[in-house]
């Protein structure tokens, strides 16, 4: 992974700043994410890490600073419109439909590449047909991806907790992203189900070669899987660098254990 | 097969005739991607023979050894008939194996091929690599997550068949010249045995062993092309290599492979197997299953349910045997069929099966009853690897519970004066691979092999298995001690799942007794019990009372019994952890190691002949990822009440 040929910058934070009100989330922030890397970034609570996460994917308009996506400078954006250009992403708390199946579920990932209309995928006929059975194909490559075959028709409610993780992120993998972006991939987990998780991460970014933006608290499993660590401190960037540099880097260590100023 | 022509005495020659025979039947079915996907005896040949050629081409000669790695996937079937077309030998392994289990094999069978099935596997092969420089290509199934790894030593099946399709296109004529050179004393596989004691031993097993045995056994019970079979038990096992490739092979029939080992019960349903071979813990969890369920069902439903399983008990077994049922109850019973039992074995995958087998264990009388009644042709057969499984085997007609049915055809039985029982048998194995002294021990020259299991042959000619020869013992009053029994007769009971009895030399019986999460845990929920972890629902007062009472009933059996009177037990422990394989407390195929255990839990064994209350103790734990970890508790130790006779109670213990 780490030898991996430096890809190309496919995004970029140039002085991003965003406030509400009074409260400033990112004040300056600049970094930028190559192709088919893992980047974590890492911080204290409240550093504005989930904020950087939402501005990527279009939920948050920045109120300074430019972002860049495939040499593009981005204007007014929409999640939805985020999820057109290929950035998908997994949620903190897991938001997936609890009533529906994991197939259903995952299924909904492939919203945005169906064609047909409503009216032809109720009908179930002609082109949606066919349409629906390519989707399903995709889907079923993902549930054999991720191992979930045994739940395949159970009521995401239902299932465990590490279980829903991994149903969000086949969701979000559904929409064949080039950026995916993962809150808090591990929270909650055992130490089996991280594991797993730490696995299906390298595998994506191995075999799909998707470029993953993960939030962790966890660090021995930022240290262990991500390419480099950006590290965010009172929405500021603080340091940034392969995960070695940033563990020795003192300014780091500062802001997790806190120094008086 | 016609008559004149002589049989088929190898698996490659086998093929051929299925091939020519019914070579658009089905052979092999897996599902993958949601979707049952089928392969021909045609299609089936053909992976085999591109599979063999590749496998020649990149150095595999007669003799050679694959080590196979996995789950039970088409490829690795075809992957084993492919070394036998070469004059190799296939050695699947434990899939489940941790690295080290994993190098015995591979060093032992000085084996310069694996195939592993994932990531996973292949990860092990490599964790070896060191201790085995020999080691010439690691080949995998499934590629995921291997893309990066080193290209000279870890080759894709695809890789292999891509080479052996250029070696097809050069030397059309090869491979049937190497099969033509096989012969059916040759060997065709060997099985690493779990064991119970020591290190595993290598059973070399021969194409005449495997094939004349599956040619009997499928005589016997009417097995033909039409049948449907489940693979889903490990590869390694003697059991799957019969019922999954032999006989498969022999009879001609289709296989199918579940999708993961976790939905095997999902996948059965689907594909409604007409034959199925299962252990007794199989089936055990199933009516576990069933009867949590109708625990918490309607009670329209659940009085229906009792009552036709009742119509069943009194009739099922009979009507399936062919005896004379009352008009009143055969009606009774075809109403159950329509109400309770066809939709009950729907749901357990059951619906069509027209012979299950259960072996390797005693199985409870209850579970097979059930089974039974519900129309379910399930029959016990007594085997082992080194007979190639068949030993005795219940005829029609002749199935009973409490024995395992008379010797399968050309198979000579003997009882020992230490009760232990002997065969002689055409299924009988060639060697331990590289262990002559082993090999002596067990098999006389004139083919005779001491099974270690003690039994009788009872009145009407069936065999009845008491406990392993070396087991069996005496208490101080001189009176026989046949652990394995009792733990039997208790572990029968669903809120216990794993019992290891001591009273070798001692002055009375005592047991460790592991609960069965599953059944308590429900059993707590209907009995509004709170409880955090194992360790805190095995450590309940109401839990203790609840195993106390099982034990109860398992003493006043034995009163009953002039032999086994003094094997009362008389103190107990519930132990605060689940018995593990990981932890080398059971083998691979969940059996006591008793000698461990005796080591490990000394200090529970020496409170049990004590007077003491309580211990404390501190146990290492192994996760599945190969960690420790250590769970300390402080164990009471209880006292049970025996009987003299069936209803006069005698002194209790110290």
């Amino acid at each position: 992974m780490t030898e991996q040929q430096a890809g190309s910058v496919v995004l970029s934070f140039d002085n991003v700043s965003i406030s509400f009100g009074a409260v400033t989330a990112l004040s300056g922030v600049s970094f930028e994410i190559q192709e088919h890397e893992i980047v974590a970034i890492i911080g204290p609570n409240g550093a504005g890490k989930t904020t950087a996460l939402n501005v990527i994917n279009g939920v948050y308009e920045p109120t300074g600073g430019t972002i860049s996506y495939k040499g593009e400078v981005r204007k007014r954006m929409r999640p939805h419109q985020a999820a057109v250009q290929g950035i998908a992403r997994t949620f903190q708390n897991v938001a997936l439909f609890k009533g529906m199946s994991t197939l259903d579920n995952i299924m909904t990932g492939r919203n945005l590449k169906m064609k047909s209309n409503l009216l032809m995928q109720g009908l179930y006929w002609g082109p949606a047909q066919r349409e629906e059975i390519e989707h399903r194909q995709v889907v079923e490559k993902i549930i054999d991806f991720l191992e979930i075959e045994s739940v395949r028709k159970t009521t995401v409610g239902r299932l465990p907790f590490g279980l829903q993780k991994r149903v969000e992120l086949g969701r979000a993998l559904a929409a064949e992203p080039e950026i995916l972006l993962l809150d808090e991939p591990m929270a909650g987990m055992n130490l089996e189900e991280k594991q797993d998780m730490c696995r299906f991460i390298l595998d994506v970014n191995d075999d799909l070669g998707t470029t993953i933006v993960l939030i962790e608290h966890d660090m021995s499993v930022v240290m262990d899987i991500s390419d480099r660590v950006i590290v965010l401190d009172y929405g500021r960037k603080i340091s940034e660098g392969s995960p070695d540099v940033v563990r020795g880097d003192q300014k780091v260590i500062d802001a997790y254990l806190g120094v008086t100023h | 097969m016609t008559e004149g022509k002589p049989l088929a005495d190898t698996f490659p020659r086998l093929l051929r005739e299925r091939v020519r025979e019914s070579g658009d039947r089905p052979a092999v079915r897996e599902k993958k991607y949601g979707i049952w996907q089928t392969w021909t005896w045609r299609e089936y040949d053909l992976v085999i023979r591109i599979f063999a050629l590749g496998l020649a081409e990149i150095g595999f000669s007669r003799g050679d050894k694959l080590v196979l790695i996995g789950d039970n996937r088409p490829r690795l079937y075809a992957a084993m008939a492919s070394v036998q077309c070469l004059g190799g030998i296939p050695v699947p392994a434990y899939q489940d194996s941790a690295a080290g289990e994993i190098q015995y094999v591979v060093e032992h069978a000085e084996a310069r091929f694996i195939l592993a099935e994932d990531q996973e596997q292949v990860d092990k092969a490599l964790e070896i690599r060191e201790q085995c420089p020999f080691v010439q290509a690691i080949i995998y199934d499934e590629p995921r997550g291997l893309r990066d790894y080193d290209s000279e030593l870890v080759l894709s099946f695809d890789s292999i068949e891509e080479r052996g399709r250029q070696f097809a296109k050069r030397d059309p004529g090869f491979l049937d010249q190497e099969i033509d050179k096989g012969s059916g004393d040759h060997t065709a596989v060997i099985l690493y045995t779990s064991g119970t004691t020591g290190t595993p031993k290598g059973v070399v097993l021969s194409h005449n062993n495997l094939i004349i045995t599956s040619r009997h056994a499928v005589k016997f019970d009417r097995i033909d092309e039409h049948v449907n079979g489940l693979s889903y038990l490990p590869m390694a096992w003697v059991g799957d290599n019969i019922f999954s490739f032999a006989e498969a092979f022999v009879a001609g029939f289709c296989i199918n492979c579940p999708e993961s080992s976790a939905t095997v019960m999902q996948d059965m349903r689907e594909i409604g197997p007409t034959f199925f071979f299962g252990p007794p813990r199989i089936f055990e969890n199933l009516l576990t299953m069933v009867m949590i369920r109708m625990e918490d069902a309607g009670w329209i439903k659940r009085t229906m349910f009792h009552y036709f399983m009742g119509v069943a008990r009194r009739a099922g077994g009979r009507i399936l045997d062919h005896q004379r049922v009352s008009v009143l109850d055969r009606l009774l019973y075809g109403l159950g069929q329509v109400l309770v039992y066809g939709p009950l074995k729907n749901t357990l995958g059951m619906g069509r099966i027209r012979i299950a087998y259960t072996a390797g264990e005693a199985i409870g009388p209850e579970i097979f009853e059930f089974f039974r009644s519900l129309g379910i042709n399930l029959k016990q057969l007594y085997g082992q690897t080194e007979a190639a499984v068949f030993i005795t085997m219940q005829p029609d007609g002749e199935v009973r519970s409490e024995t395992v049915g008379t010797p399968a055809p050309e198979v000579e039985l003997q009882i020992a004066d230490n009760d232990e029982v002997h065969y002689r048998s055409p299924g009988v194995f060639l060697e331990y691979y590289k262990n002559p002294e082993a090999t002596a021990e067990t098999k006389t020259v004139d083919g005779w092999v001491k099974t270690g299991d003690a039994g009788y042959v009872d009145d009407e000619g069936h065999l009845r298995i008491i406990d392993r020869a070396k087991d069996v013992g005496k208490l101080n009053d001189g009176s026989m001690f046949a652990p394995k029994y009792i733990e039997n007769k208790l572990k029968f009971f669903q809120y216990i799942k794993e019992v290891v009895a001591f009273g070798d030399q001692q002055d009375y019986a005592a047991a460790l007794i592991n609960i069965d999460l599953e059944a308590v845990s429900n059993w707590a929920e209907r009995n509004n019990i709170t409880y955090g972890s194992y360790q805190e629902i095995a450590a309940h007062q109401q839990v203790s009372g609840l195993i106390e009472d099982c034990i109860a009933k398992v003493n006043k059996d034995l009163a009953g019994d002039s032999h086994l009177r003094s094997s009362q037990i008389q103190r107990f422990i519930i132990l605060h952890k689940e018995l593990d394989a990981d932890d080398g407390e059971l083998t691979r195929t969940r059996k006591v190691r008793r000698r461990f255990i005796r080591e490990k839990y000394a200090l529970l064994i020496d409170a049990l002949y004590s007077d003491q209350q309580h211990v404390a103790i501190e146990s290492e734990v192994t996760f599945e990822d190969g960690s420790k970890g250590a769970v300390s508790a402080n164990l009471q130790v209880f006292n049970l009440q025996t009987l003299q006779s069936t209803n006069e109670p005698m002194a209790a213990a110290s």
